[in-house]
């Protein structure tokens, strides 16, 4: 439907955020998903999240794969630039972007697909190397643009809308990106944008490697009983177990919900969440703890959901490799090339 | 024993060292190959060595040539240092008749084990070692040194040239000179007591060196990358390339660092694979950051799917190819320049991609840093072709330059000063009738510029489509572009024959010197042949015009298909008849006189009739 062009005009009466955008500022094309596809709330999250930022929409690069998920860049963030890139190569696009000037926020977009089968290394590896963005997968364990083949997080015993029993072991990105150094872990659901939209606007402001699994059904192919991805089957597994507000120095990004313990967490850059805790036990700043909860619960049956993972004293790619605060896109030649007088040294070390 | 005849040859000569794997005879031997330039007489040296760390034959061929022949020489050795048991046989038939063995006489070894053609020089290294040096690591890297003293008496070497080389070399580390020095002088001293020296090999001081220096081509691209502003290099390791990214990591740690903070102005990223590493300098380069990528055959295999995107979504990249010879594994220490095709057409679809092809360090330096320029420029995948011949080889070359005056040309971006003078931005908008359309980079304007890239079809404003009229405008612009390439790259460049002739030879990279060489070799034979070094893809009107100069044109190149002959054939529409490959693949570099005997016997047949007259 992008061929339909989305009208400019707005309600004068629209709420504005401290940049004085409106939501519209931060929409992008319409989305040619299919309509109910859970891809499109996290599109809306995202735009949600951004606004109540107040993040210049021109500063944030989105980067996906390939897939279904990796068309929603196209449908936010219409005046940020874009990269469509290759399947399962969104990480390795996404750290060179970042290295290439690291004033930006990097948003990148994959799908279960492109991270878990094609992009498995490149998912890890990006994690690993703790790049400083927000990954976000739209995870529905189905291959939708190929008609429903089941993809690598599909559980094993869950069965396809043609009937076929999947008999392989589903991989949890979350507990992958827990063991690999993830410094802001979560899991969320599409279904649940109350969750979800302060979980991506925490990452946002998370300076390191952030990863979000959210679960987001695929109504076309994964939606039907005997799904594990299905809106039904998730709503009745998900098993919060905290939520979050982002303080962002006016009203926090705010949820409607029975108060419980409120933890707040301040992150290195000054930025501060807000954790209502619905599991008292539940240590978000246990990285190993936090597998064993994973596991013990997936053997339940249950969808551990919340912010999982925080450390906010993270590091990044660029503190690891020490690189100058100017991004080294716009260093120039007076800085970058060492000139004739110091090559004629070399030439006479060469003698 | 009976007399002999012996090879009497000054500063022309071949020796080669046959060492085992991780002994450090690597430094040693470069040390000599080092001094003998210290005595202005060119040297050629190559490394042939085995996918192996330590514990397998290893040699180092060192061609000794006044008249600056820095090809391989081909044929049997001159002199074998003869220091591997394991390859003793094929080490001892190697030698050329009359030519010399010299070799570690501590024990005693059955007559049967030598060749009565030769002259055989035995010096009791390891006796001597062992008396000296108690440490066995001492032991191990000293024979080293003394094998070399014992040489310089025998070459009749200047032993002070040696001493200010290894005096420079551990500068400022005492007890290291003084050890090695005491080491040199120990062999040579024992070799002028107990040998006749010199032998009929001698080195003679001469002034054919002049400025020129000595590098590995791998390094000095490397400083190309740095002089030429590259602030991303994302890489995989892989024979024989690695060295081109540690190099660049080197002269980054003396030349790129901030004098106060000590911060870093560049990022390395050792990627987990090559579509890692080609990633990261996709998104780097579409990002405004100069990025390059340094690999071999197997990784641009592996990189080809990201190549497409580059050459079809238009975003620079840098990819340094520093070719073995293939398919698959194929031979990883081993010379060709087999991935031409591979590369000129990398990725599924109509694709098309920029070559430069260096002949030496001196180019790679050149070309490397050029590339960034072009890569920005033209918005595509330039390649910087190398081969291991060139690439791992410490080759004597000029010196390399840099115009200070000299400005990166990032190409046409539209800046917001720009897009805010109301200018049209079309990201795939043909506004200047080049093919070279404006790009904006990530972050530049609130409100104008930003576009989304993608591998999948769009018009002009890079909005998505599968309309056929507008995927094929598409398609013709990047032909316009890729003709505008040509005027943009190295040119080819000629050289006559002394006399007129209807024959010519085309030839690219690492046969630079050999077929400088066989040029001298034919003409004796009675051929004059026009000469055109092809630099780079595109080819410029004046490969055709060349061709179409010359009844016959022989295009030499090193691997088994004639692949850059393929290659004009197609792109220039040539009748196949016209080029004569002479193709070399055995892994090894191309000589003179595999050039000249090849071209020389086609010669001598075609002087019956030239088809071209036979046909007309």
């Amino acid at each position: 439907m992008t061929y339909i062009a989305k009208p400019k005009f707005h309600h004068p009466g629209l709420k504005k955020n401290e940049l004085g955008f409106t939501h519209r500022d931060y929409e992008g094309k319409i989305s040619t998903l299919c309509a109910g596809c859970g891809h499109d709330s996290i599109t809306a999250s995202i735009i949600e999240a951004c606004f109540e930022l107040s993040i210049e929409p021109h500063r944030v690069a989105k980067i996906s794969g390939i897939g279904c998920s990796s068309k929603t860049p196209d449908y936010f963030l219409g005046n940020s630039h874009g990269f469509n890139s290759v399947h399962g190569r969104m990480p390795s696009v996404l750290t060179g972007a970042n290295l290439a000037n690291r004033e930006l926020i990097y948003l990148g977009v994959s799908g279960d697909g492109d991270s878990a089968s094609i992009g498995f290394g490149q998912f890890a590896h990006s994690i690993r190397r703790g790049v400083n963005m927000t990954y976000v997968v739209e995870n529905n364990g189905v291959y939708g643009l190929t008609k429903g083949q089941f993809s690598a997080t599909a559980d094993r015993g869950s069965k396809s809308k043609k009937g076929v029993t999947n008999t392989d072991n589903a991989i949890d990105l979350v507990a992958i990106a827990l063991q690999l150094g993830a410094t802001y872990v979560a899991r969320s659901f599409s279904g649940d944008k109350t969750q979800l939209v302060p979980v991506i606007a925490g990452a946002l402001q998370h300076k390191g490697a952030a990863f979000i699994d959210v679960i987001s059904p695929c109504v076309a192919f994964n939606n039907h009983a005997g799904s594990t991805k299905s809106f039904d089957y998730v709503r009745e597994h998900n098993d919060a177990v905290n939520r979050l507000d982002v303080i962002t120095g006016r009203d926090p990004i705010t949820v409607d919900y029975a108060p419980g313990t409120v933890q707040i967490v301040e992150q290195h850059d000054g930025s501060r969440l807000a954790l209502r805790k619905i599991d008292a036990d539940y240590d978000v700043h246990d990285r190993v703890a936090a597998q064993a909860f994973l596991q013990k619960h997936a053997a339940k049956g249950q969808i551990v959901t919340g912010l999982l993972y925080v450390d906010p004293e993270a590091e990044d790619l660029h503190s690891h490799l020490n690189t100058v605060e100017q991004p080294l896109n716009s260093l120039e030649a007076d800085v970058l090339c060492p000139g004739s007088s110091v090559l004629d040294k070399i030439n006479a070390s060469l003698r | 024993m009976p007399e002999q005849k012996q090879i009497s040859s000054v500063n022309d000569f071949v020796v080669r060292f046959a060492n085992v794997n991780g002994s450090g005879s690597a430094s040693a031997n470069e040390l000599f190959a080092r001094s003998i330039l210290r005595h202005g007489v060119p040297v050629s040296p190559r490394n042939i060595f085995p996918s192996n760390i330590q514990g397998l034959p290893t040699w180092y061929e060192v061609r000794v040539t006044e008249a600056g022949h820095l090809g391989a020489r081909g044929g049997g050795v001159d002199m074998m240092v003869a220091m591997n048991p394991q390859t003793w046989d094929k080490d001892v038939a190697g030698i050329e008749p009359g030519g010399y063995l010299f070799y570690d006489s501590t024990k005693p070894m059955p007559s049967s084990k030598f060749r009565d053609d030769i002259t055989v020089i035995g010096v009791p290294l390891t006796a001597i070692t062992n008396s000296t040096y108690s440490d066995p690591r001492q032991r191990q890297l000293f024979k080293n040194i003394i094998y070399l003293g014992a040489l310089s008496a025998l070459l009749d070497m200047d032993p002070k040239l040696i001493e200010q080389l290894i005096g420079e070399q551990y500068k400022g580390k005492e007890k290291l000179l003084s050890s090695n020095v005491h080491a040199l002088h120990l062999g040579r001293d024992w070799a002028l007591q107990n040998l006749k020296c010199p032998i009929g090999l001698r080195v003679r001081k001469s002034d054919k060196v002049g400025d020129r220096i000595f590098i590995e081509g791998n390094s000095a691209a490397a400083l190309g990358a740095v002089y030429g502003g590259a602030t991303v290099c994302a890489w995989y390791p892989i024979t024989p390339s690695s060295s081109l990214a540690d190099a660049f990591g080197a002269h980054c740690k003396k030349y790129r660092h901030d004098p106060k903070s000590g911060e870093a102005k560049y990022a390395i990223v050792q990627g987990e694979d090559e579509l890692a590493s080609i990633g990261i300098v996709i998104g780097a380069s579409w990002n405004g950051a100069r990025a390059f990528t340094a690999t071999s055959g197997p990784g641009i295999s592996l990189m080809t799917e990201f190549i497409g995107l580059s050459y079809f979504a238009e975003i620079p990249a840098v990819i340094m190819n520093v070719q073995r010879a293939g398919p698959s594994t194929g031979m990883p220490t081993r010379t060709q320049q087999c991935d031409v095709i591979a590369c000129a057409y990398a990725s599924h679809g109509d694709t098309k991609h920029v070559l430069l092809f260096p002949e030496d360090p001196a180019e790679a330096f050149e070309f490397a840093a050029t590339a960034f320029d072009l890569a920005e420029r033209l918005q595509t995948t330039i390649f910087l072709m190398l081969d291991l011949d060139i690439g791992m080889n410490h080759r004597l070359c000029r010196p390399l330059k840099w115009d200070d005056a000299r400005q990166y040309d990032r190409g046409k971006i539209m800046t917001a000063e720009m897009l805010d003078e109301g200018r049209d931005f079309g990201r795939y908008l043909d506004v200047d009738g080049d093919g070279i359309p404006f790009r904006t980079l990530p972050g530049t304007h609130a409100t104008k510029g930003s576009y989304f890239t993608r591998g999948t079809s769009r018009d002009r404003y890079a909005r998505y489509s599968e309309e056929g009229p507008v995927y094929a405008d598409n398609m013709q612009r990047l032909v316009r572009k890729f003709e505008t390439a040509q005027d943009m790259v190295p040119r080819p460049l000629q050289a006559n024959a002394a006399r007129p002739t209807k024959y010519g030879v085309i030839y690219f990279g690492s046969t630079s010197p050999a077929m400088d060489e066989a040029i001298g070799l034919l003409e004796a034979r009675g051929h004059q042949l026009d000469r055109l070094r092809i630099r780079a893809f595109p080819f410029h009107s004046s490969v055709a015009s060349f061709i179409a100069d010359h009844d016959f044109v022989y295009v030499v190149e090193q691997n088994r298909d004639g692949q850059l002959r393929s290659l004009i054939i197609n792109e220039n529409g040539i009748d196949p008849v016209r080029l004569v490959s002479i193709v070399h693949y055995d892994g090894t570099p191309i000589t003179a006189r595999f050039i000249a005997n090849a071209i020389g016997d086609h010669q001598d047949h075609l002087k019956v009739t030239p088809l071209r007259k036979a046909v007309s």
